[in-house]
């Protein structure tokens, strides 16, 4: 029998079978009550032969192999963690965490090191590493670099993995690098927007001066809110050959794109704009030596005249706010830090911002000071407006709100960081400290690490419940060294109930500390599996 | 088998968990933290302590040397089997020798040891007992299966009308009669002693409305059905080999008689199906010398983990017997000489044109074969369409995956695993196309030991 009469007979089984025997004859006429049983004979026969005789299919196009990944293969045992952390989708536990380490949160850390180490991820975990990334947009850097080419190769077959070839770090392997010039212009000429993005940040991290040259080339045709993000990337190696192109940006028709222009150009000090807010800026503060102490003495502009609104100011202040001051703060924000030792007669950032203010002007001022510290990165300021960590008033002249200081911080040196975190926590404790923290390296500074321990105890000592220092334990838990996890294990005992403290306040904190040092050691295991052998 | 003293990997301990949730929770449990006056002793036990949400700690002791599997006892109040608290004292106990140091048993766990090895030691008497007063009197064991068979052939014989009534009338009215049609013919089987039958036509009721070519399946397993009764009502005549598979299929016990066969048996695939009674667990084992696969079977009530786990990639040496039947895949696992230890023993592999072949003539000894394993080697997963193929290394031909294995995320650390390039593949080929179970790449990896280096990593599909 041929395979097409083969197929017809089936077929013609099937029709039979459908309409039942009662109204159609079988093939082979069989009558009455037998017909259903020579029906289901012949169909026995034909699905055994279909099944046995199953021929494979003609293949489809195959895909295109994945880019090679040349990074070292990940040591076993990190291998096998990798898979646990993986496990852990938030949501699965839920209420109380009780003593076990909160895995999920241990992710990024091990992501970091993993990357630090150069390592390939294994092909097998890629799907779920793209979930986790999927889930959580914080983790999708360090997830797809470390995830590598073979992601992408992924994410390109499955819909749902889509966001990968979005925020690939400057687009993977899949966008041009700078020293393929046609394929570079042809994308920016053709490619999407988001495409268009990641190429001009990846070609700005490698060249500044390619990046801006492409941008040049379209910038006249571009619409206003694609400018505004392509000008955001300039704010990578930031350089002074960006001033002309930036100058020219400052009379652009969108007003968000010249805002951002004169801020980029305010940060560069030696740019004109710099200079010309710097007149501006120093031209309404003044040392007054009438009275017995040297005294800073204000007069906000008394209007905002056109060259100010090119140069960036925004003339209407928010509600609630006064016009004069607003501008003011305008103007000092955008003057390079170091026309004020000029302006005041030689002084260090910390004898200007020791001076008395007269009038009520001096949180404007020093509010100012704090912004340009932080545009500018400029240590000595922020080391100035920080004050030291002790004093009462928790956090020197200059920076009113934790937000401020910690933006301050970042400015430091990690060391320098770490120390003045220290400070404030062996003073003010740790209510205000968490902001601070985050701005720490990881694993924090034994001083900083002991400070925080300190201060745990502290509390536990005064009989509060352990929640109210949740997002503090959380955060030690991530980054205190593991090394401190001996220190810690006195602390993680069941202690006594004493008069006045909460009602089982003290088995909590044991329980917390018993977390802490569980998730230590389990991050020392972790550095371990991924520390290469020697 | 002498697992005394010899502590398990963490894989295995993982692999003995109820389900995901339970491998979690005791996976964070797994460090000495919450854990006191843990410890281990020479006979295979592990014990410890477990601080809780409550002021008493958790009494947690598990026994490992019991040859019938592992046993565990918690004053906690989970119903899961084993528990979290097992769970994570036995990982504590196979990562880390500080944590579990030997020593005595404390009381309490001495008490339920002992009790519990009094007891299996009086089952043991009691069971040779039993068996004895079966041998002596053959005669009323021979009238009960005669009773058995006269009542599975009156079952039979009812279906076939069943069967007759439906074709008369059409498949098409079957779609209209729903499900209780069938229900209650499965149920009349049930009747009949033969739960191969009843599970069929319990299938049968699930086709229609099954989506697309719904009539084509529906014909397909009535006439597989009218075939199994057809062998079940001629028996005698059948050749021994495919009578046993009748009587195998129709579901009457049967236990495994074949030969023991000694070797190195390499845990190719392991996974669970489970309903609402009851949790089945499939490995399918590949033997280094013999080259046999074959299929383990090993069963848990529901909520609680089959006892035999035999975490994938891992080898050891053992006997197994078949089961009665030409062709039969399915075996006992006899005696076990050594522990699962990582293992560079991979099965051959063969092309896609050669696995379905393969699926083809084991329909020779077993027409109601659904699925055949096979091990593809040197296959690229390709997507075609809404579905998936593995495509030989020619690029020629190709395996469909089964509809829902393309819909498994087994299939994406698959895909993960080729990224393009051939891998080889383990699976289940059959009617409905491939299921991919496991899969390596071949000379890569090495993480499973010295010699896994050379041999690939397995990765699990399912």
């Amino acid at each position: 029998m041929t395979g097409t009469s083969a197929a017809s007979a089936w077929e013609e089984l099937v029709t039979t079978a459908l309409l039942g025997t009662d109204r159609r004859m079988p093939v082979g006429a069989v009558h009455g009550r037998q017909a259903p049983v020579a029906l289901v004979d012949a169909a026995a026969v034909e699905t055994v032969r279909r099944r046995a005789g199953i021929r494979p299919v003609r293949a489809a196009a195959r895909p295109e192999p994945a880019a090679a990944d040349r990074r070292a293969a990940l040591p076993p045992a990190a291998t096998r963690r990798l898979t646990t952390l993986l496990a852990d989708r938030p949501g699965t536990g839920g209420g109380r965490r009780g003593t076990a380490p909160d895995l999920m949160e241990l992710l990024p850390q091990w992501l970091a090191l993993a990357n630090a180490y150069g390592y390939a991820a294994p092909p097998e975990a890629l799907p779920a590493l793209l979930d986790a990334a999927r889930g959580r947009t914080d983790l999708r850097p360090a997830a797809l670099a470390f995830a590598g080419p073979r992601a992408l190769w992924l994410a390109r077959l499955n819909s749902d993995w889509r966001f990968a070839l979005r925020a690939a770090p400057g687009g993977g392997s899949a966008l041009p690098g700078a020293d393929e010039p046609d394929r570079v212009r042809r994308l920016w000429q053709e490619g999407l927007f988001a495409e268009r993005v990641a190429l001009l940040t990846g070609i700005r991290a490698q060249e500044a001066a390619a990046a801006r040259e492409l941008l040049m080339s379209t910038w006249a045709t571009e619409r206003a809110e694609d400018r505004l993000m392509f000008l955001d990337t300039l704010r990578t190696g930031l350089e002074s050959a960006d001033e002309p192109f930036l100058e020219g940006a400052l009379a652009d028709r969108s007003r968000n794109v010249r805002a951002t222009a004169a801020e980029l150009l305010s940060a560069l000090p030696d740019s004109a704009l710099a200079g010309r807010m710097a007149v501006r800026a120093t031209a309404c503060v003044a040392v007054d030596h009438t009275g017995d102490t040297p005294t800073l003495v204000v007069e906000a502009p008394h209007a905002c005249d056109a060259g100010m609104e090119r140069d960036g100011v925004v003339a209407k202040a928010p509600a609630g706010r006064g016009e004069r001051s607003w501008w003011l703060g305008q103007l000092v924000e955008a003057t390079p830090l170091g026309a004020w030792s000029g302006r005041f007669g030689g002084r260090t950032p910390e004898e200007i911002v020791t001076l008395p203010v007269a009038d009520d002007w001096q949180g404007e001022l020093h509010a100012a000071w704090c912004r340009a510290a932080v545009r500018q990165r400029d240590p000595g300021w922020s080391r100035a407006l920080l004050g030291a960590p002790s004093t009462p008033e928790a956090g020197g002249p200059g920076a009113v709100s934790s937000a401020e200081r910690a933006k301050l911080l970042a400015t430091l040196e990690a060391d320098e960081r770490a120390a003045w975190v220290a400070g404030f926590i062996g003073t003010h404790g740790l209510s205000e400290a968490f902001q601070l923290l985050g701005v720490c390296a990881v694993p924090w500074a034994p001083p900083l690490g002991r400070a925080v321990v300190d201060a745990l105890d502290i509390a536990r000592d005064a009989g509060s419940y352990p929640w109210s220092f949740s997002g503090v334990m959380g955060l030690a838990e991530r980054c205190l060294d593991p090394a401190e996890a001996v220190r810690l294990d006195p602390l993680a005992a069941t202690p006594e109930e004493t008069e006045g403290a909460s009602p089982g306040a003290g088995g909590y904190w044991a329980e917390a500390f018993q977390r802490l040092t569980t998730t230590l050691r389990l991050r020392a295991a972790m550095r371990a599996e991924l520390t290469p052998p020697p | 088998m002498t697992q005394q003293g010899v502590r398990w990997t963490a894989e295995q301990v993982l692999a003995s968990a109820p389900d995901a949730a339970s491998r979690k929770a005791g996976s964070k449990l797994a460090a000495a933290g919450p854990w006191s006056q843990a410890g281990t002793s020479d006979e295979g036990t592990v014990w410890g302590l477990c601080k809780g949400s409550g002021s008493k700690p958790y009494q947690t002791v598990v026994d490992v040397a019991d040859p019938s599997g592992p046993a565990y006892k918690c004053s906690c109040p989970s119903r899961k089997f084993p528990c979290k608290h097992a769970l994570g004292l036995l990982l504590l106990w196979a990562a880390d020798d500080g944590a579990v140091p030997h020593g005595q048993a404390p009381d309490w766990a001495e008490q339920w040891l002992s009790g519990r090895r009094t007891r299996a030691a009086e089952r043991t008497t009691r069971t040779g007992a039993a068996s004895g007063a079966t041998s002596a009197d053959p005669e009323a064991a021979l009238r009960r299966a005669e009773r058995r068979a006269e009542r599975i052939t009156a079952g039979a014989t009812e279906l076939e009308q069943r069967l007759g009534d439906l074709l008369r009338g059409g498949l098409a009215a079957a779609e209209r009669a729903g499900y209780g049609l069938w229900e209650e013919t499965a149920a009349r089987m049930v009747d009949a002693q033969a739960p191969g039958l009843a599970a069929r036509v319990r299938e049968l009721g699930a086709i229609p409305g099954s989506g697309p070519g719904w009539p084509v399946r529906l014909l397909e397993e009535c006439a597989l059905l009218h075939l199994l009764v057809q062998g079940w009502l001629r028996r005698e005549r059948l050749p021994e080999g495919l009578a046993a598979t009748v009587r195998s299929r129709v579901g009457l016990p049967g236990s495994p008689d074949g030969p023991p066969v000694r070797d190195r048996w390499l845990a190719l695939a392991q996974y669970d199906t489970a309903d609402t009674r009851l949790t089945t667990r499939r490995i399918w084992v590949h033997g280094a010398e013999s080259g046999r696969t074959a299929l383990l079977l090993s069963y848990g009530a529901a909520g609680r983990a089959p006892e035999l786990s035999l975490p994938v990639g891992l080898a050891f040496e053992a006997e197994v017997s078949s089961y009665p039947g030409a062709g039969q895949l399915r075996a006992a696992l006899g005696e076990r000489f050594t522990v699962p230890e990582p293992a560079a023993i991979r099965p051959p592999g063969v092309t896609p044109a050669e696995a379905a072949a393969r699926y083809g003539e084991a329909l020779r000894d077993d027409p109601w074969l659904d699925s055949y394993p096979v091990t593809l080697a040197g296959v690229i997963p390709t997507p075609d369409g809404d579905g998936w193929q593995l495509t030989d290394p020619a690029g020629e031909l190709a395996l469909p995956l089964t509809p829902s294995a393309g819909t498994r995320p087994g299939l994406w650390r698959l895909a993960a695993l080729s990224g393009g390039t051939p891998v080889t593949v383990f699976g289940e080929c059959g009617h409905r196309g491939f299921t991919p179970l496991t899969a390596w790449a071949e000379g890569t990896g090495g993480a499973d030991g010295a010699d896994g280096a050379v041999a690939g990593r397995m990765v699990t599909l399912c």
